[in-house]
């Protein structure tokens, strides 16, 4: 029996007050949008497969919930995963997963939408459907079932999930989830088959129905090629963009109770044109695309007026890499001086501009300051194209500890490429000698937090022909560091090693990882992102139980040629440039920042059309002078 | 200029406690557009002040607080700025200017009322009640602190069957500083469990002088 919204608040009414932070799974924030149900003909459920405190600050969801409710014919509610103890209390009262705004079961919704920004959230989604009733296999669901579809950063590599979810987003979601709706209300008119709406939905753009296409394995287990089923299907998938950013959400949610970043986030600009080769979202998010000064003042305004938040947050992979960095920040504490504002403005570069712009926010300072220098070496920083000289580093460093800082946050990984004990003990001896720079400035009272972690060879960047570190290499190295960094000014933070191998297998799997996943999630893995609740055995069982080998997927050398499991997913870099990258590493070679030196990585080609319909410097990558591609068939 | 509002707390912000609640508050103020007073001193916050905290869960008709504002403004126009910024479940019930020389509101609350209703059928309630009534002391221990729970019970009352069927009753507990009546607690005594029941305070007694 399904379960009406009256049913599911009676018993809410009883359990919530038994469990953590009820306000979780109450809805009713300001800001939230309810439409009337029955009047609305699409519902879509936009679910983040983590607890509410983390999945309120995901931005994205926040994009697609404003645009999705400001059409008059869909609606979008959202739902995050209950905690340990509400999901106990939930499946013993017979609650289904349910949606805040309107407490309607998850299975009454025509469309759900996870967003999948990391691996660790992969059996989080499986329990998700469980709690919600919904048959976990995409070929289980039937005409009646909502249609499960994906998308964010972990889906450019879709296919460890590819069992589940019947269709991934590539990209960007703001236009295609549009089309999405669209197709799907034309299917709800029809009387077409489930396997016809997925067919519809894989000829749109950016769109990846997994269930259309075929891989084909080699003996030695890596793949053949993939194949699609049907004509309409695309093949590869061209990742979507945006060709402008559209204007920023302003109508957030405010939460009642505290979550990770409790604050107006104000996207500044899209894509990284650094190219540090270790980096996925510098690759997967091309081309850089800035919104501009005004419209981001007027949007922060408008964001405020409507929240009453107390705190802004300037989003971007590289603030100060935004060409009108300075003048933006003067004009935001210029409009904002004395009046209780907090400014974050995280991802900046190491160098003494950082601190400048920083220190125009002086009067909402709060924290440290955080620098991510990722290799110590320079030899290192060459390899992962991410140039810097330890002067530079440390001059920053003695600048931030004299104009007022009293501690420093930095970066760094361990695990690249080709790294030695050498490379790691160079991490510490750098630490030891940034903090000298901050005994030098203001004695005692200098602090430094170091957090380390651990190298994962990406797909879709240079690095991902590259083989991870062993357990015990990253053991090693890891002691190493606690051993030489005991310092009463520094306190040392690292990653678990077995939570690195776990989203590095889950981030390079082929289809067969589906099943470890479904197996992992059956063993009682949910919450990997949670170091309380990550269960390595479930892991290894569930690789044992599906007869495959783990190291596979991480620990083989591979030759060039190979191809991987997600060469059919396309972020319109191309393959030959992250391995010419890639050789480059090898030789130790670096390339420059590529607004100021186009590497033709793939994307121009990719989107020409868009970026001839939009010239200028809203994009960093240079014009487009050629003529459009006349379709010869059409002329005929 | 101070002033003090009278706001219900239900619905989706009954599942909000104190610290969030008076957070709540200042993005309020920050929507209603009326600049709050900010404290003095190397951390600024703005000046709020909630009378008695509301553990999570409960309902309540009678919350008051008190606000600073930078500057003054007609009461009316007050009124309407916060009504428009109140998120679902807090309502304004009253608004008046205070004396900004007036006691801290937390010294003048001295007892809560509260409404407590059974979801389920209790058996013998009179006979749980009476004991409680008649009991010179209840001993009780709260973090490792003993306390006479019967001494910060001031009036119980049953209250008949409401329209629903369900039984409920009235209890005026102490809320002095230092000595607070935990409803959940007379509860445990009565051997009731607290989730199975709804509990609504009904009013909030200042001492008046």
């Amino acid at each position: 029996m399904v379960l009406t919204p009256t049913d599911i608040k009676l018993k809410l009414e009883r359990i919530l007050p038994t469990v953590q932070k009820p306000a979780r799974y109450f809805g009713g924030e300001f800001n939230q949008v309810v439409k009337n149900w029955d009047s609305i003909e699409t519902h879509v459920a936009l679910v983040f497969p983590d607890i509410y405190d983390i999945g309120m600050s995901n931005l994205g969801l926040a994009i697609l919930y404003e645009l999705i409710n400001d059409r008059p014919d869909a609606l979008a509610e959202r739902v995050y995963t209950p905690w340990i103890d509400m999901e106990t209390a939930m499946r013993s009262a017979g609650i289904p997963l349910y949606s805040l705004e309107s407490k309607q079961p998850l299975s009454a919704f025509n469309i759900i939408g996870f967003t999948l920004p990391y691996e660790t959230l992969f059996t989080n989604t499986l329990n998700a459907l469980d709690l919600a009733g919904i048959p976990l296999l995409s070929i289980e669901r039937h005409e009646t079932n909502p249609l499960v579809i994906a998308g964010g950063h972990a889906t450019f590599n879709p296919e460890p999930m590819h069992a589940f979810i019947d269709a991934f987003v590539i990209g960007e979601g703001e236009q295609v989830i549009q089309e999405i709706i669209d197709v799907y209300q034309v299917w709800k008119h029809s009387s077409l088959s489930r396997q016809q709406l997925l067919i519809s939905l894989s000829s749109l753009p950016g769109v990846y129905v997994p269930s259309l296409y075929h891989t084909y394995y080699n003996q030695d287990g890596t793949v053949d090629r993939i194949e699609k089923l049907v004509d309409q299907a695309n093949n590869p998938v061209l990742k979507r963009i945006v060709p402008h950013l559209p204007p920023p959400p302003t109508r957030f949610i405010v939460p009642n109770i505290e979550t990770v970043h409790n604050r107006v986030p104000i996207e500044i600009m899209r894509g990284c044109t650094r190219g540090c080769r270790f980096c996925h979202a510098g690759m997967v998010s091309r081309p850089v695309r800035e919104r501009n000064v005004s419209e981001i003042v007027q949007a922060i305004d408008t964001a405020l007026k409507n929240t009453g938040f107390e705190e802004i947050g300037l989003l971007s992979l590289s603030s100060s890499d935004y060409t009108h960095i300075t003048e933006l920040i003067q004009a935001i504490t210029d409009k904002y001086c004395g009046k209780h504002l907090g400014i974050s403005l995280p991802s900046l570069r190491i160098a003494s501009f950082s601190v400048d712009l920083m220190d125009l926010l002086k009067e909402s300072r709060h924290g440290g300051f955080t620098l991510a220098p990722e290799a110590a070496t320079e030899h290192m920083r060459n390899i992962i194209n991410k140039p810097l000289s330890t002067e530079q580093l440390l001059e920053t460093a003695c600048q931030i500890y004299s104009r007022g800082w009293t501690t420093i946050k930095l970066y760094f990984m361990i695990g690249h490429p080709a790294e030695t004990l050498e490379d790691v003990k160079a991490i510490a001896d750098l630490c030891k000698a940034v903090l000298a720079e901050g005994h030098k400035a203001i004695g005692h009272r200098a602090k430094l937090n170091v957090g380390i972690s651990t190298f994962i060879p990406k797909p879709h960047t240079p690095f991902q022909w590259v083989s991870c570190d062993s357990v015990e290499q990253i053991q090693s190295k890891q002691a190493l560091l606690k051993q030489e960094l005991r310092h009463r000014d520094i306190k040392l933070t690292w990653s678990n090693p077995e939570v690195t191998l776990l989203e590095a297998w889950l981030s390079r799997g082929d289809r067969r990882m589906a099943d470890v996943v479904y197996q992992a999630w059956k063993n009682g893995a949910r919450f990997d992102a949670w170091q309380d609740q990550f269960n390595f055995e479930a892991w290894m069982a569930a690789f044992e139980a599906t007869n495959l080998d783990p190291s596979f997927y991480t620990h083989r050398t591979r030759s060039l040629d190979e191809v991987f499991p997600w060469d059919h997913i396309s972020t319109g870099v191309r393959k030959k440039f992250l391995l010419k990258d890639f050789l480059l590493s090898q030789e130790f070679q670096t390339r420059v920042d590529c607004r100021l030196n186009c590497f033709a990585c793939g994307i121009l080609p990719a989107f020409a059309d868009l970026r001839r319909e939009n010239p200028g410097e809203s994009w960093s990558c240079p014009e487009v002078k050629s003529p459009p591609k006349v379709n010869l068939a059409e002329v005929r | 200029m101070r002033i003090r509002l009278k706001f219900s707390k239900t619905g989706p912000m009954q599942y909000v406690g104190h610290l969030d609640l008076h957070r709540s508050w200042e993005r309020i103020f920050r929507r209603s557009g009326l600049l709050l007073a900010y404290s003095q001193g190397f951390h600024p916050q703005p000046r709020l002040n909630l009378a008695c905290a509301l553990p999570l869960g409960f309902t309540s008709q009678c919350e008051i607080l008190d606000a600073w504002l930078e500057q003054d403004v007609p009461i009316d126009q007050i009124q309407e700025a916060v009504s428009n910024a109140l998120p679902p479940g807090l309502k304004v019930l009253d608004l008046e200017i205070v004396d900004l020389q007036a006691p801290a509101l937390q010294t003048q609350v001295t007892s809560s009322v509260y409404v407590i209703t059974f979801f389920d059928e209790i058996p013998d309630l009179d006979d749980r009640l009476q004991r409680v009534i008649s009991a010179d002391h209840l001993p009780r221990l709260r973090r490792n602190k003993s306390y006479d729970l019967r001494s910060l019970i001031e009036e119980i009352a049953l209250i008949p069957q409401n329209d629903g069927g369900n039984y409920s009753i009235r209890v005026q507990l102490a809320a002095r500083e230092a000595a607070t009546g935990r409803p959940e607690e007379l509860l445990d005594v009565l051997g009731i469990k607290f989730e199975a029941t709804h509990i609504h305070r009904e009013k909030l007694i200042l001492a008046t002088n």
